[in-house]
């Protein structure tokens, strides 16, 4: 970054001009390349793209450096151009967006010029050779990036064959090869598999197959993990890295997961609304970063082992749109530490900070009389509440009767298949589950995709009508229970108001053709019959300011929000009626960090002025562990642990909580490797063939022949120390050490400001 | 597949069954029977028939029993000896008639889909890729003109001007006539297609499976091919289905409009003047063609797309 960064602070000073710096001599760029070990360069890459009315200048001017060999992750909300950055690399830019100034500097070998991938046509052959051939690219939907007409190995075939002048025989082969370098179980069978026949995680391993094929030097992978469950991203993670350890290629990797970040990269990126805000090493950003915003993302994240129920410190407001995109440094709509009169005027410059560490923003400027503010930006946020959850929050009321009492609930799925589409099966997507929920508390549900968790929770609500056992409803108010697995559909209507969801997708759950008004007011109509008058308005209007949109949104339809704001929607929506138990199924899992954080601090307060008790749903274990009293954790239909949510972090008693525990990156670079990783063997079993005995045994690194394949291990207490409340279904779950995560350390709160 | 082809062909038994249920009551719709209309038909000239010729008659159309009997003698004729029974209006068996015009009509209908398919293809595809580009506007245009023409009209204006200006002889079945009908009857098709094609193509190019491809370093003609039209010609297979038995009775005006031979005509004059047995039969013709049009067309997306064939089972 040193020579260069020079050119970075002319070009910042003036951004109006075109290309001020043109050392477009690729030779000497070759040169300069080769003894700062950089094999891509992307030196104030503008991508623009140009609608009727306005330019969306989704990247303007962003520098990076991408070392030889090494992990450069690219990290920021979305929005902030990660993706349309990497795909300029590739000219993967579909109109009317164009490249409109900058250069890619790409340099495979050390010896020759550098070539400026920005330069060339990008429908021409010499980007062509490029693509595949020497940089591999990989997609955040690993399902919907395989062509569903194509077997994966014609499609394997196919990329080998554009690159390698091999037959089809020879190519099979090296396809059939490449299957099995990257893990994939029994090749030469998967090879006439089609894309939807196989698993998201196999997908991805697929794309990884297809992207290296032909040995590139560069491999781009734009969020590979982030439609994945965590066990699956896990396991594409190590490959990556034992991938790059064989053949010694660079990675540039996207992500918006500050632990996938901390799990994998040599060097980070911190992009902000198509420019970079900070770069550096990992520790550099992690232990010392001294842009606000990076500062703010890593105070946003929950962590594992973090104090439960602390606030999390949330980025105010969101991504300005790149349309709108502020005057002067980009971020000081939302940072803490702005000054009036220079950030709102002046793009700031890049400065460097020492060893190839950079940051683009004022308070970094010795001329500057303002010393360098390091401390937490969202502060204010991040007080103890103090009012808020009552003393008793944090353990459960064990005299109090529970709200809701879930006992041997089943659903299944039948299987058909043949001739006359007969039964030949059963999917138990819940099996045999007892589950109780106590008023006031908030329960989370985890487990991998496709262990009924959502199932579960659409029982609950009877979405679904489950196939035999009870869901016990005590209404708070009265003390009367009702069995609401049993209700018809007139009977149940008095509980639709009270037991409610938030629902994961926030863009696919709101009717696009009606205005908030009309969404939210809906279950009013739907359950009270309430004509749409001016009270009704009152109270959408009161809910909508108490999720934090304003009122006047009233009428306004949802495409005009963000997916954070959307989510606001839903919970507005979801409590209009003043519900007593909220079932969130994956309620923040599609929603970017800072927003995320928003949103949980949010359904925190909620919980406390409504005295709602929430089933949390959700993949996320850091999430969980920030939001929830209690836990569950599911497998294959099951509940296989069930404890306070401090008891199964620091002391889990089945071996899959474990395993799921150990998958979670933690976005702290010093802890990476550290031994503590236990990767799960296989993917899920097929749940309409469930293993005999204990359904984890096939996977289970602590398996013993004895028992585990033949008896099926009851939900029971778990060791003699643990609380009554602590329960797992494992045979052995009294003998086993299994390790839990750290608490929060010491030196833990001293590296972060 | 094996399994997939006999469930859709023991689907297609109630079907058809149901279909000549329909062309049989139609058939036995107007008032009064065959037989009375043909004694007023014969009456009106000043003839007579004799008893036994009645008596005849009736035993063979079984006049005298109840609905189920007739309708299982009218169907076995079918089914046995191709016998759709009389035409009272051209004096001749239904099944003699339809032989006559029927290749014609197929001839008519399979060319036609044929230049709706080679023009629709290459000018959807370039409107899909060329998304707001002049040649975009201009297919646009075009298939617009062609929807919005009524089909006889651009029949008159062809045959005066291929008489007029070419002095070609048209007005009878030739294979100038036969060549402009084919124009005229696929350039309302060929309109509809490339609309869905190009909205269908639009949909799949912003598929990430295509970028994916493009990521591999493939050349964009064989990735346009190979990927993204491959699946978007899937709805033009499911036409097939509504598209046979429209060509088939859509040309009714065009074909009376350019006086060929085809079913179309048949079925208008026999609706007109009751000839309730011909103008049953080619509705029940009509109708079985749409149920195996489908069934090609079930039959080629299974082929084609291996999602039919192995997922939904």
């Amino acid at each position: 970054m040193t020579p260069h960064s020079d050119d970075s602070n002319r070009r910042a000073a003036a951004v109006a001009e075109k290309d001020v710096a043109a050392p477009a001599d690729p030779t000497a760029v070759g040169r300069e390349l080769a003894a700062t070990g950089t094999i891509l360069r992307i030196d104030g890459l503008r991508t623009y793209f140009h609608g009727d009315e306005s330019v969306v200048k989704a990247v303007d001017g962003v520098s990076l450096d991408v070392p030889r060999g090494r992990t450069m992750c690219v990290v920021g909300e979305s929005g902030c151009g990660k993706s349309i950055t990497a795909r300029s690399v590739l000219g993967l830019i579909d109109p009317p967006g164009r490249i409109e100034g900058g250069h890619l500097w790409w340099h495979p070998d050390p010896e020759a010029p550098a070539v400026d991938l920005a330069g060339l046509d990008p429908r021409g052959d010499a980007i062509r050779q490029v693509r595949g051939g020497q940089i591999g690219m990989v997609f955040q939907e690993p399902m919907a990036s395989l062509s569903p007409m194509y077997t994966i190995g014609d499609q394997l075939v196919q990329a080998i064959r554009l690159h390698r002048a091999v037959t089809p025989a020879e190519a099979r082969e090296l396809a059939i090869a490449q299957l099995r370098r990257v893990g994939i179980p029994q090749p030469e069978r998967r090879f006439d598999a089609y894309s939807f026949q196989l698993s998201g995680g196999m997908c991805q391993r697929v794309m990884i197959a297809i992207a290296l094929s032909c040995d590139p030097a560069l491999l781009i992978a734009d969020e590979p993990t982030t439609a994945l469950d965590v066990t699956t991203q896990a396991r594409i993670l190590d490959l990556i890295a034992q991938l790059q350890e064989e053949t010694g290629m660079s990675v540039m990797f996207i992500t918006h997961d500050l632990g996938v970040v901390a799990e994998i990269a040599d060097d980070v990126t911190v992009m902000y609304l198509g420019t970079a805000a900070e770069q550096g090493s990992v520790t550099d950003i992690f232990d010392r970063p001294r842009h606000p915003y990076t500062q703010a993302l890593l105070a946003s994240v929950p962590t594992l082992g973090q104090a439960r129920k602390e606030r999390l410190a949330a980025i105010a407001g969101m991504v300005p749109s790149p349309e709108n995109r502020p005057v002067g440094c980009p971020f000081h709509t939302r940072c803490p530490s702005v000054m009036p009169g220079l950030c709102d005027v002046t793009a700031p410059a890049v400065r460097p900070l020492g060893d190839r560490h950079a940051a683009a923003c004022h308070l970094l400027d010795p001329g500057l009389q303002r010393p360098p503010v390091t401390a937490p930006p969202a502060a204010p946020a991040t007080a103890p509440v103090a009012a808020a959850p009552p003393a008793a929050a944090g353990a459960v009321p064990p005299a109090t009767e529970p709200l809701l009492s879930v006992r041997g609930l089943r659903m299944t799925f039948p299987v058909k298949k043949g001739f006359f589409g007969r039964t030949v099966g059963h999917v138990q997507a819940v099996d045999d589950v007892d589950l109780d929920v106590f008023p006031g508390e908030t329960l989370g549900l985890v487990g991998e995709s496709g262990c009924g968790k959502t199932t579960l929770g659409r029982c609950i609500v009877r979405a679904l009508d489950p196939t035999a056992g009870t869901v016990l409803y005590r209404d708070p108010d009265t003390g009367a229970a009702v069995d609401l697995a049993r209700l018809g559909p007139k009977e149940l209507r008095p509980y639709r108001e009270q037991v409610r969801v938030i629902f994961q997708d926030p863009f696919g759950s709101l009717n696009p053709r009606k205005t908030l008004l009309q969404l939210i007011s809906e279950p009013l109509r739907r359950i009270h019959s309430a004509k749409l008058d001016s009270t009704v308005e009152d109270q959408v209007a009161a809910m909508l300011r108490r999720v934090g949109l304003r009122p006047e949104y009233l009428r306004r339809y949802p495409h005009a929000f963000s997916g954070g704001q959307r989510q606001r929607i839903n919970i507005a929506r979801a409590l209009i009626t003043r519900p007593r138990l909220v079932i969130a199924d994956e309620a923040v899992s599609a929603l970017d960090v800072s927003i995320r954080a928003q949103i949980l601090n949010l359904l925190r307060d909620l919980q406390d002025e409504y005295r709602l008790t929430y089933l949390f749903i959700s993949h996320d274990l850091s999430v969980v562990e920030h939001a929830c009293d209690r836990v569950a954790v599911m497998y294959l239909g099951r509940i296989v642990e069930q404890a306070r949510t401090v008891d199964l972090f620091r002391g889990p008693r089945h071996p899959y909580t474990e395993a799921l525990l150990s998958a979670v990156p933690v976005p702290d670079p010093h802890l990476r490797g550290a031994g503590r990783r236990i990767r799960l063997a296989d993917e899920l079993p097929d749940p309409s063939a469930p293993p005999p005995g204990c359904r984890f045994h096939t996977r289970c690194p602590h398996r013993q022949e004895t028992r585990c394949d033949t008896e099926s291990p009851a939900l029971a207490r778990a060791g003699a120390g643990d609380g009554p409340a602590h329960l797992a279904a494992c045979h052995f779950s009294t003998t086993l050490a299994l390790r839990g995560v750290a608490g929060p350390t010491g030196d833990e709160e001293g590296t972060r400001p | 597949m094996a399994a997939f082809l006999a469930r859709r062909l023991l689907y297609m038994v109630p079907t058809v069954f149901l279909i000549s249920l329909v062309a049989f009551v139609i058939i036995q719709l107007p008032p009064g029977d065959y037989l009375t209309t043909l004694v007023a038909q014969y009456a009106a000239q000043g003839e007579s028939l004799d008893q036994a010729q009645l008596d005849a008659l009736n035993q063979r159309y079984g006049l005298d029993d109840p609905f189920y009997v007739q309708y299982w003698k009218w169907i076995s004729g079918i089914l046995f000896h191709l016998d759709f029974g009389q035409s009272f209006e051209w004096s001749r068996s239904v099944s003699s008639l339809l032989a006559d015009r029927l290749p014609l009509t197929m001839a008519l209908a399979g060319l036609t889909l044929l230049l709706t398919w080679i023009v629709a293809v290459p000018l959807g595809a370039y409107s899909a890729v060329r998304q707001y580009s002049i040649g975009d506007y201009l297919a646009t245009t075009i298939g617009f003109l062609g929807l919005a023409t009524p089909n006889f009209l651009l029949a008159l204006v062809m045959l005066w001007v291929a008489f007029s200006t070419f002095g070609l002889s048209v007005g009878e079945a030739n294979p100038v006539t036969f060549a402009i009908a084919i124009l005229v009857l696929g350039t309302a098709g060929t309109a509809g297609l490339i609309r869905i094609l190009r909205a269908n193509l639009l949909d799949e190019l912003r598929k990430p499976y295509v970028v994916a491809a493009r990521a591999q370093g493939l050349p964009e003609g064989r990735l346009l091919v190979r990927y993204p039209l491959r699946v978007a010609m899937n709805p033009f297979f499911s036409t097939i289905g509504w598209l046979l038995p429209s060509l088939v009775g859509g040309e009714v005006i065009v074909a009376t409009v350019m006086n060929l031979n085809t079913v179309g005509p048949l079925l208008l004059g026999a609706l007109r003047s009751q000839d309730m047995y011909l103008a049953g039969s080619i509705i029940l013709i009509l109708g079985v063609l749409t149920v195996v049009g489908t069934l090609i067309s079930d039959i080629a997306l299974a082929w084609l797309d291996p999602r039919v064939r192995l997922r939904y089972r």
